[in-house]
C-alpha cells in the first residue's frame, strides 16, 4: 500500500538519525571544557572524591565504551541522569514538555487563524492596500526576535497597561489542578476547575501571541504565493467563467488547492516553533523544555542537552512523517494511486 | 433577465468598435482595433484568423474574463442580450456567466478543478443558477452528461478529474456549459488540443445540442475545416481587425480579402497534389507599433499607395463585406475617415 | 491564459536587449520599483547599515566605551539620543557600533556556509554514486536537528563566543547550502554543453569549476540573501543567551540581554538594539523577495 511506501523509509531514516543525534551530541559534549565531576563534587573536593564521582559516572571508561552503555541505555528509555537536578532526564522531560507543547498549540492556532485569511486576502487583493499591508506585517514576523518582541510586549502589556500577567502559567494564588495531560487549559476543565482555566489562558495569551507572530509571517507568505498560483490556473478560470460566486471560489475551490503545498509548511512551522519555544520562554519564565535547555546548556549538564536533542529530533522526524502523511490524505491523486 | 429594450433585431451578442490594448513597460500593445462582431439567435458564427490576431482577446474582453488592470478598452461597447457587459461590476457579470452565457477553453486537461469530484463541479454550477435542490441537480446533471454521449454518467460523476482522458473532460466541460441552458455559448478552440478523431465527435455534439436547444454560438478556431462544417458566418481576424466577414460558403468559396485569399491558399487540404505549398511572405504586424494604413499591406501583394496610409473600413453587403481598398471601397465612402 | 496577454519579457526584455543605454537602465528600475516599493524600502534600510557599519566612527557622537559613572542610566535626550546604560555609556553609539558586531557575524556566517556547502555540494553532485549519497545522508541528519539547539551546543561545546558562536551557526546552515548546490549541479550534469565538455576529457574539477559553478550562482545568492536576515536573529539571539559576544562588545542581542533586567524602569536600554535587529532583518528580507520575485519568470509578466 501507499501508506507503507511511505512509513517504512522514514522509519529507517528515525533510525539513523537518532544514532547520528546520539553520535554528534555525545561528541559534542565530551568537546565542552569544564570538568562535570568537578562541577558535581565543587571546587573544594579532593583528587580522590573527584576519582570517586568520576567513575560513579564512568566517565574513567574508555570513549567508546560509554557510547556503547548511553546506546544501550537509550534503547531502554534510559537518557541518562541530569546533573543539575539529579533526576532521569527522562523524567525531567516528561515534566516540562506538556507546557511547550501547550504554548506551542495555542501558537500555532493563533498563527493559524491570523495567517490563512491574511494571506488568502493578501492574494485575492493583490498590489492593494491589504497585500501591502499583510506583506509589511508578515515581513515584520519573519524578521522579528522574538524575546525583543516578548520584552515590549510584556512592557506593554503587564508593566504598562497591566491587563495580562507578564510570566508563569497561572497566577500565584491559584492552585494548579491535578496532572492529566500536562496541559492546563484541559486539565482544569477536565476538573471543572474555571478559575484555573481562566488564569492559564490570560497567562498563555501574550507567550502564545509572541510565538504566533513570527510564524504568521511564514504561513501569511506561504498562503498568499500558493493562492497566487492556484489563481493562475484553468480550473479557476472555469469557475469563473460558469458564474460562481467569489466566496465560492476563493474558499472552495482556490483555497482548497492552495492549502495542499502548504502542508508541507507545517512540518517547518512546528519546527519554528521549537525555535521560538527557547527564547520565548526564556523570556516568560515559562516552565517548559525551552527554559530547560537553556538552563542545562549554561550549566553543561549534558546528559540533558543530549537527552532533549534526542527527543527534540524525534519529535522533528515524527512530525514530518505525520505531515507527509496529511500530504497524501489531502492531494487525491496521491492517495487514489 | 433579457432588458426589455432589445434593440437590434433581438442580437444575442453585439459587438460594436471595439478597440483594446495592453499597457506595456514598452508602450501600449494595441490588440483590438474597432472590432464588431454580431451574433443572432440561434446562430452559429465563427472567428477564425492566425494565433495571436486578437479572437480570444475579444471574447475574453467581451465577458469581462481579461485579468484586470491588465488591460484598456479604449472604445467601443459591448452587448450581450441587452446586457451592456463592460459597464458591469464582477459580481453582476458572475450572475450572468454561466447562466446568460457560457464559455468552454481550449485546454481540457487542467480546466477542471484536481480535488473536487465531476459531480460536485457540476452541482456547484447547476445549484448556482438554477432553483433547484441538490438531488435535482445531480438529476441534471446525469442528463446532461448523458447528453454528451458519456456513457454511465453516475459512476463518472464520482470520479476525479484525473481519472478522466482528455475529451472526456472536455465533454464534461461542454457538460457544465450547456447544463444551464444560457443563450450564448463562446467555444474557444475546444477542439485543439484533442486527438482528430475525438475532435469529430465533439464537434457534433456542440452543434446538436446548439440546434435542438436554439443557443446561439461563438466558434473561435485556427482550424478553417473546422469552422467550415459548422458555422453559418464567419468572420476572418488578422492583427486585431476583422478583415473580412459574411456568409461561411460565400467566404470560403469566394474570398474576398487578399489575407483571406492567401490563408485559404496555405491550406493543405485544399492544395492539388504536387502542387507548392504556399506561405504568406512576411511577418504579422508588431503591434506595439503597428502600420499606418492597412495592417496586412506590408505583405500583400496588390498593396498600393493608398492602403499604405489609410486604413480601409469594412465595407459591402450584408452578405458579405471587406476591409480592403482594392475591392471598390472608395475613400469618400467610409464614414470612419483615416487612421492611424 | 497566458497565451492570450502578452507577457512583459517579450517587450520589455526586447528594450533591455536593444540600447543598454544609463538612462534606460535607470527607467527599467525605477519602473521596476514602482511596482514594488517595499523593495526599495529594503535597499534604503540596508544602505542605511552599511554606512552605519563603515562610517561608525563618523556618526558615533562618543566612545561606545566610554564609562561615565554621573550619566548612568538616562532615559533618551537631546544629549543621549537613546539614553545611557548602567555604567554611563551612550546607547546610540553602543547601538551604532553594535552594527559591525551583528552584522558582520552575518555576513561571515552566510560566506562560511555558503562557500563549504556549495563546494560539497557541487562536488557530491559532479561525483555522484555512493560518495553522493554518504553526504547526503549525512546532511540529511543534521538537517533533522533542531538547528538553535544545535548551535547553542555546538556553542557551548566550543566556549561563549562571537567568533564561536558564528561557527556553530555556519557549520549549522551548511547542509541548506549543500542541498540546493547539489540540485543545481545535478540538474546542470544533465546539460549538454556539461556533457560535451566531458566528451573532451574535461576533469571533474575543471567542470565544477568553468561550467556547474557559474550557472548555479544565481539561486544560491537568492538564497543567501535571504538568509542573511535569518542569521542576523539568530546571531541575535545567542548572545542573549550568553553564548555569543560577550561584554563590553556592544553586539546588539547581548545589548537586549543587558538590557532586560532594566525593562520596566529603562524601557529604552532593550528597546532600541532590538529595534535595530528587527529593520535590519526586515530590510534583508524585503530585498532578498524583491530579488526572488524579479527573478521569477511567472512574476515578471504579470
Amino acid at each position: 500500500m501507499a501508506i507503507t511506501r511511505i512509513i517504512i523509509p522514514r522509519l529507517i531514516l528515525l533510525l539513523f538519525v537518532v544514532l547520528g543525534v546520539a553520535v554528534i551530541t555525545f561528541t559534542i559534549s565530551h568537546l565542552i571544557p569544564g570538568d562535570p565531576a568537578r562541577m558535581i563534587a565543587g571546587d573544594r573536593a579532593s583528587a580522590e572524591t573527584l576519582e570517586n564521582v568520576r567513575r560513579n559516572l564512568g566517565l574513567d571508561r574508555p570513549v567508546v565504551e560509554q557510547f556503547t552503555i548511553y546506546i544501550g541505555n537509550l534503547l531502554q528509555g534510559d537518557l541518562g541522569t541530569s546533573l543539575r537536578t539529579n533526576r532521569p532526564v527522562a523524567a525531567d522531560i516528561r515534566t516540562f514538555l506538556p507546557a511547550t507543547l501547550e504554548l506551542g498549540t495555542v501558537a500555532l492556532f493563533i498563527a493559524i487563524c491570523l495567517g490563512v485569511p491574511l494571506g488568502v486576502l493578501s492574494a485575492v487583493y493583490k498590489d492593494g492596500p491589504i497585500d501591502q499591508l499583510a506583506r509589511t506585517v508578515s515581513v515584520c514576523g519573519i524578521s522579528m526576535p522574538v524575546f525583543w518582541f516578548g520584552l515590549i510586549l510584556i512592557y506593554l502589556f503587564y508593566a504598562k497597561f497591566q491587563i495580562l500577567p507578564g510570566s508563569g502559567r497561572l497566577a500565584m494564588g491559584i492552585v494548579a489542578p491535578e496532572r492529566i495531560t500536562g496541559f492546563l487549559l484541559i486539565d482544569s476543565l477536565l476538573q471543572g476547575r474555571f478559575d484555573a482555566f481562566r488564569s492559564a489562558v490570560y497567562h498563555i495569551i501574550l507567550p502564545g501571541f509572541v510565538l504566533a507572530f513570527a510564524n504568521m509571517g511564514v504561513i501569511t507568505r506561504q498562503i498568499r504565493a500558493s493562492m497566487l498560483d492556484v489563481l493562475q490556473e484553468d480550473y479557476i478560470r472555469t469557475a469563473r467563467a460558469s458564474g460562481l460566486r467569489k466566496g465560492m471560489i476563493i474558499f472552495n475551490y482556490a483555497l482548497r488547492n492552495a492549502l495542499i503545498p502548504s502542508i508541507t509548511l507545517l512540518g517547518l512551522a512546528l519546527g519554528d516553533l521549537l525555535y521560538g519555544a527557547v527564547l520565548t520562554e526564556t523570556i516568560f519564565a515559562w516552565p517548559g523544555m525551552g527554559t530547560y535547555v537553556v538552563t542545562s546548556i549554561q550549566t553543561l549538564d549534558f546528559p540533558a542537552i543530549m537527552g532533549f536533542t534526542i527527543v527534540a529530533s524525534i519529535g522533528y522526524v515524527l512530525i514530518n512523517l505525520l505531515v507527509d502523511l496529511a500530504y497524501m490524505l489531502a492531494d487525491p491523486q496521491i492517495r487514489e494511486v | 433577465m433579457m432588458t426589455g429594450a432589445t434593440e437590434l433585431r433581438g442580437q444575442a451578442l453585439a459587438i460594436h468598435n471595439l478597440s483594446l490594448e495592453f499597457p506595456t513597460f514598452s508602450g501600449a500593445i494595441k490588440a483590438l482595433d474597432n472590432v464588431s462582431i454580431n451574433v443572432g439567435k440561434a446562430e452559429i458564427v465563427g472567428i477564425v484568423g492566425e494565433s495571436g490576431c486578437g479572437k480570444s482577446v475579444t471574447t475574453m474582453a467581451a465577458t469581462g474574463l481579461l485579468p484586470r488592470g491588465r488591460y484598456r478598452i479604449t472604445g467601443g461597447s459591448v452587448r450581450l442580450f441587452g446586457h451592456s457587459t463592460l459597464a458591469m461590476d464582477d459580481s453582476q457579470l458572475q450572475d450572468v456567466r454561466g447562466k446568460v452565457f457560457s464559455t468552454i477553453f481550449q485546454e481540457p486537461m487542467n480546466a477542471l478543478n484536481p480535488t473536487i469530484r465531476i459531480g460536485k463541479q457540476l452541482t456547484d454550477v447547476i445549484m448556482r443558477h438554477e432553483e433547484t435542490s441538490l438531488p435535482d441537480a445531480r438529476r441534471i446533471a446525469r442528463d446532461i452528461l448523458a447528453d454528451m454521449l458519456i456513457g454511465e454518467p453516475e459512476r463518472v460523476m464520482k470520479l476525479y478529474p484525473f481519472e478522466l482522458s482528455g475529451g472526456m473532460r472536455q465533454r464534461v466541460l461542454i457538460a457544465m456549459a450547456f447544463s444551464c441552458n444560457p443563450g450564448l455559448i463562446i467555444a474557444d478552440e475546444p477542439t485543439t488540443a484533442l486527438d482528430v478523431t475525438v475532435q469529430a465527435v465533439i464537434l457534433r455534439l456542440i452543434q446538436n445540442r446548439a440546434r435542438r436547444t436554439g443557443t446561439s454560438v461563438i466558434f473561435i478556431s485556427h482550424n478553417v475545416a473546422v469552422v467550415s462544417q459548422l458555422c453559418d458566418r464567419l468572420y476572418v481576424m488578422y492583427a486585431g481587425r476583422i478583415v473580412e466577414h459574411g456568409a461561411t460558403r460565400t467566404v470560403l468559396e469566394a474570398p474576398q480579402h487578399p489575407y483571406t485569399q492567401a490563408l485559404l491558399r496555405c491550406l493543405p487540404e485544399r492544395v492539388a497534389p504536387k502542387q507548392e505549398l504556399e506561405a504568406i511572405p512576411g511577418a504579422v504586424p508588431n503591434l506595439l507599433h503597428p502600420p499606418a494604413g492597412c495592417y496586412f499591406q506590408p505583405r500583400c501583394k496588390e498593396a498600393v499607395d493608398l492602403c499604405r496610409s489609410q486604413s480601409p473600413p469594412l465595407a459591402g453587403a450584408d452578405s458579405q463585406q471587406v476591409a480592403c481598398w482594392r475591392r471598390g471601397v472608395a475613400p469618400e465612402l467610409s464614414e470612419q475617415g483615416s487612421r492611424k | 491564459m497566458s497565451a492570450v496577454i502578452p507577457t512583459e519579457p517579450a517587450a520589455a526584455g526586447a528594450a533591455m536587449r536593444r540600447t543598454k543605454s544609463v538612462s534606460e537602465r535607470l527607467r527599467y528600475l525605477w519602473y521596476l520599483s514602482r511596482r514594488s516599493p517595499l523593495t526599495l524600502v529594503g535597499a534604503a534600510i540596508i544602505l542605511l547599515v552599511l554606512i552605519m557599519i563603515i562610517a561608525a566612527p563618523v556618526i558615533a557622537p562618543y566612545n561606545p566605551d566610554k564609562v561615565s559613572l554621573t550619566a548612568r542610566l538616562l532615559p533618551p535626550s537631546a544629549v543621549h539620543w537613546f539614553g545611557t546604560d548602567e555604567v554611563g555609556r551612550d546607547l546610540f553609539s553602543r547601538v551604532i557600533y553594535g552594527a559591525r558586531a551583528s552584522c558582520g557575524a552575518a555576513f561571515m556566517i552566510v560566506l562560511i556556509s555558503m562557500s563549504v556547502g556549495v563546494l560539497i555540494g557541487c562536488f557530491s553532485g559532479v561525483v555522484g554514486g555512493r560518495v553522493d549519497t554518504a553526504i547526503m545522508r549525512l546532511m540529511d541528519v543534521v538537517l533533522a536537528l533542531p538547528a538553535l539547539v544545535l548551535a547553542m551546543a555546538l556553542a557551548a561545546a566550543l566556549g561563549p563566543s562571537l567568533f564561536n558562536s558564528m561557527l556553530a551557526v555556519a557549520i549549522v546552515r551548511i547542509p541548506a547550502y549543500v542541498r540546493l548546490a547539489r540540485g543545481q549541479t545535478l540538474s546542470l550534469r544533465e546539460q549538454v554543453f556539461v556533457k560535451a565538455s566531458r566528451t573532451f576529457g574535461a576533469s571533474p574539477f575543471y567542470i565544477l569549476r568553468w561550467h556547474i559553478l557559474p550557472n548555479a550562482m544565481s539561486p544560491i545568492i537568492v538564497q543567501a540573501t535571504l538568509d542573511l536576515g535569518g542569521v542576523v536573529l539568530i546571531a541575535a539571539a545567542l548572545s542573549f543567551i550568553g553564548l555569543g559576544a560577550q561584554p563590553p562588545t556592544s553586539e546588539w542581542g547581548a545589548l537586549v540581554s543587558s538590557g532586560r533586567s532594566y525593562m520596566l524602569d529603562q524601557w529604552w536600554y532593550a528597546t532600541f538594539p532590538g529595534l535595530a535587529i528587527l529593520i535590519t532583518a526586515m530590510g534583508c528580507n524585503l530585498v532578498g523577495d524583491g530579488i526572488r520575485d524579479m527573478l521569477d519568470p511567472r512574476l515578471r509578466g504579470r
